[in-house]
């Protein structure tokens, strides 16, 4: 009896060993600064008096809150990354499965030089595959816009219109692959056996694929749904760089990420630019908690 | 087990999608035509996918090996005007060196915090794994939380932190924040489960080996395809941050490749000779990645699998 207590104490204190470092990091980098955005989203820079002696942090409640989101240039970062979500996650989700099942099929060859080929986008830095397109985009520099040109194909990869073909294409490239390999992980997971009864009841490649394969394959999906809706809702270095070319319609406010970036360092005012932030954030939760009923649901159902 | 094999053996592809490696061969015997279409098809598919994927990174490539006017001016996918000599020079060269100095820097960022993040994410999934304690289950439910919370949100509070704190345009401000990943301590519980047996572990205990002592030379040791694994997706995660850097340093000395191309692509327009100084730094700065991913492919795909089947 006291040696069994013993034990446990000891095994908790291990536990506790090795799990400080890292709740002690995640406290400093992640609870601390989401606590700090809130309480600094409450309050206002003011000069006081005749500007002599800095400023001042006044309480204002949520001031910031109402002042970003009365503000339309923030509202419009919305409405701009509920554009991309429409055009960018079904494009990507649905190509990469599409991939993915092709690859399965049985019929391609060389898949490890296709899985290989397709992922390697992803070893190439965010920033440098915007670079690279941006330049793709840039007339005169690219062989890309040359080619068009000359096939009377006239289109400004940096106009109104063309900004958010051209940031779709950029995040695209960088992940498709590497969310057909989740893909193709989970459906080499499936049980041959399921497969093979299939075939045998008769059913045709297009029938197991959407019957049998993408069925099995739900938990994959959700979580590459998941994680592609967070990461667009972050969105910031493709258009930040779009944003550096000559003539681009894509401002210093395009996304609301980008929208906090300039109220922090361009206007200085911390307090909008940790509401914006905070926004951020519950948007995130809220459409992770959307994402997660959603596709735990439909497993429900099934 | 041996039933629905021997039913694929009796049954040869006549139309089916599914057969495998061990029908394969019978099926190369007897291509029916339609099958012929499809495979066509398929690879056909794939192969324009791969040339999407390849081509910018096929024009890196030709573009690096290209002065300013070659680039300006003449088709870019070819090597005429090879001129990669030169532009290494002038990278190496360039404001006494300083890419240098930035390629140095993301290899201790992405190095160091790496090795450093594997570790604590490694120690902290054993202790999920392998520990019960009061509470265990609400606490890895922070811990996948914190999975979701995105990271550019956190950035500028950290910012405002670090200056508070005059960590801010330090080593320490972009080298801290890294060493933790939500996600990787949920890998390494994944690993240990399926990687360490408890009967090991309780062994070790038999022969007096202490707890710590049984994680570091047991557990540890047994749990390394996933150690390399979380290693791997940090170093990348690292090595690709922009954002932090971008809101914490100012001193050029200090600045991380990703960041240092990004200053020089801001020059550009005023001045296009830095246009293959980005590109010949951007083709440099790829390389580790590439070569990594090629010559690691197993433990890529080990993260990408115990991610995606749960």
């Amino acid at each position: 009896m006291a040696a069994k207590a013993r034990t446990s104490r000891r095994t908790g204190a291990a536990a506790g060993v090795l799990l400080a470092p890292f709740f002690v990091l995640f406290t400093a980098v992640t609870v601390v600064p989401i606590g700090y955005a809130l309480w600094l989203s409450l309050f206002t820079e003011k000069q006081s008096g005749l500007g002599f002696g800095g400023a001042e942090s006044v309480f204002s409640g949520l001031d910031n809150y109402t002042a970003a989101l009365g503000d339309r240039a923030f509202r419009d970062g919305f409405w701009i990354l509920l554009g991309y979500c429409a055009v960018y996650i079904p494009l990507m989700v649905g190509g990469a499965l599409a991939l993915a099942l092709l690859l399965d099929s049985g019929l391609a060859r060389a898949r490890r030089f296709f899985q290989l080929a397709l992922f390697l986008p992803h070893a190439v830095p965010g920033i440098i595959a915007a670079l690279i397109w941006v330049y793709l985009y840039t007339p005169g520099l690219s062989p890309v816009v040359r080619a068009m040109d000359s096939g009377g194909i006239g289109f400004s990869f940096f106009s109104s219109g063309g900004s958010l073909p051209s940031v779709v294409n950029i995040a695209l490239w960088e992940w498709l692959g590497y969310n057909m390999v989740i893909f193709y992980a989970a459906l080499q997971a499936i049980d041959r056996s399921v497969l093979e009864a299939a075939t045998v009841d008769g059913a045709g490649a297009w029938r197991t694929a959407f019957s049998i394969k993408i069925p099995l394959v739900r938990a994959s999906l959700g979580m590459v749904a998941l994680f592609t809706v967070i990461g667009s809702l972050q969105l910031f270095t493709e258009p930040l760089i779009l944003n550096q070319g000559s003539g681009s319609a894509v401002t210093s406010t395009w996304t609301p990420t980008m929208y906090a970036y300039t109220a922090a360092f361009a206007r200085n005012d911390y307090g909008l630019a940790a509401a914006a932030a905070v926004l951020l954030a519950l948007a995130a939760a809220l459409l992770s908690f959307a994402v997660t009923r959603l596709t735990t649901r439909k497993g429900a159902r099934a | 087990m041996t039933a629905p094999a021997t039913t694929s053996a009796e049954t040869p592809a006549l139309a089916g999608p599914a057969p495998r490696t061990a029908t394969t061969v019978r099926t190369k015997a007897a291509p029916a035509p339609g099958r012929w279409l499809s495979r066509t098809a398929v690879n056909g598919v794939l192969l324009l996918s791969v040339a999407y994927t390849l081509f910018p990174l096929v024009w890196l490539v030709t573009a690096a090996t290209k002065d300013t006017g070659g680039l300006l001016s003449g088709d870019a996918f070819s090597f005429e005007g090879f001129d990669l000599g030169h532009n290494l020079s002038e990278l190496a060269s360039y404001n006494d060196g300083v890419y240098l100095r930035w390629y140095l820097n993301s290899l201790l960022y992405a190095g160091g915090g790496a090795v450093v993040c594997a570790l604590i994410s490694t120690a902290a999934g054993y202790a999920f794994d392998k520990y019960d304690f009061r509470g265990k289950e609400k606490l890895f439910g922070v811990v996948l939380l914190g999975v979701l919370v995105p990271s550019t949100a956190l950035a500028l509070p950290m910012y405002l932190l670090a200056s508070k704190t005059g960590l801010v345009n330090t080593y320490w401000s972009v080298l801290v924040p890294v060493l933790v990943n939500p996600f990787g301590v949920y890998l390494s519980r994944v690993f240990s489960a399926s990687h360490i047996p408890d009967e090991a572990l309780e062994a070790a205990r038999i022969d007096g080996a202490g707890e710590l002592r049984a994680f570091w030379s047991i557990g540890l040791r047994m749990v390394m395809p996933g150690f390399v694994t979380v290693f791997l997706f940090q170093f990348t995660a690292i090595w690709n941050n922009f954002f932090l850097p971008l809101v914490m340093l100012s001193d050029q000395k200090l600045f991380p490749l990703s960041l240092g191309l990004y200053a020089w692509n801001s020059n550009t327009h005023a001045e296009p000779s830095f246009y293959p100084l980005v590109v010949t730094g951007s083709l440099l700065a790829v390389l580790p990645l590439v070569v990594a991913f090629v010559a690691l492919q197993r433990h890529w795909k080990a993260g990408l699998t115990a991610g995606g089947v749960k």
